[in-house]
């Protein structure tokens, strides 16, 4: 089914500075599978380096969090829109 | 690689250095918005924000997906953008860790103010490379407040 995606502003360099990307997906793993199969640059940012979505990537399905509904299998219907919003985080090493 | 000026008055820097002092020992966080262009990037206000790590405080900070929405409606509200975030480190260098640099996008400008003894030192703004390897530094003009804006 037809959903959107919408592309974060620091991350819309790297997806063709687009605020959002219309694609087929029946689930959301599908859907960020063909975002960064279209836009591979944004990869290394949404995914660490064991192939896992990076702990400050926080995905939504219209307004509500995917780790509170079937995470990456939450099942999309045709006209959802799928946000990725970040959680910032970071400090001094000391301590 | 040539990273644009922030641009900052020094009333905004004030605010993130009382901050800074107000939360010691404790890390403060905050949103930075204003217009981002070519040749310069002008923060012209910001949104602090409630540090949500209460674990460890001290040297961690963390601003929630929640809070982050609310600085994007905000900026959204007065026709102006989320350029980034501010935090301080206490008693320590304003230097992104790497405990940072893991937790960043590119794009975003990232302030770091020292905060030693209760008094705010250095302040120095980063963005992060492409290929998220390191920071570049990004220089920081603070200017007086004017007419002009």
């Amino acid at each position: 089914m037809a959903v959107k995606v919408i592309i974060p502003t620091p991350l819309r360099a790297y997806a063709g500075k687009q605020e959002s990307v219309e694609l087929q997906a029946a689930t959301v793993a599908e859907a960020l599978a063909a975002l960064t199969s279209r836009f591979g640059d944004l990869k290394k940012h949404l995914y660490s380096e064991d192939g896992r979505l990076r702990s400050f990537v926080n995905v939504y399905v219209n307004d509500e969090d995917i780790r509170y509904l079937q995470k990456d299998q939450t099942r999309l219907r045709e006209g959802d829109t799928v946000s990725i919003v970040p959680s910032i985080a970071g400090g001094t090493q000391i301590g | 690689m040539s990273v644009p000026v922030l641009k900052i008055r020094e009333e905004l820097l004030r605010r993130i250095h009382a901050h800074g002092v107000e939360t010691y020992p404790y890390e403060c966080c905050g949103a930075l918005l204003g217009r981002d262009g070519d040749l310069s990037r002008d923060v012209l206000d910001l949104l602090p924000l409630e540090n949500r790590r209460n674990d460890s405080p001290r040297n961690r900070f963390e601003v929630t997906p929640a809070d982050v929405l609310l600085a994007e409606k905000t900026a959204r509200q007065n026709n102006i953008e989320l350029l980034g975030w501010y935090h301080s480190h206490p008693d320590a260098p304003a230097r992104p860790s790497e405990f940072d640099r893991e937790h960043a996008w590119p794009w975003y400008s990232y302030i770091i103010v020292s905060v030693q003894q209760r008094e705010p030192r250095d302040t120095t703004s980063w963005r992060l490379r492409d290929d998220r390897s390191a920071y570049d530094s990004e220089p920081i003009e603070s200017t007086a407040l004017s007419a002009s804006s």
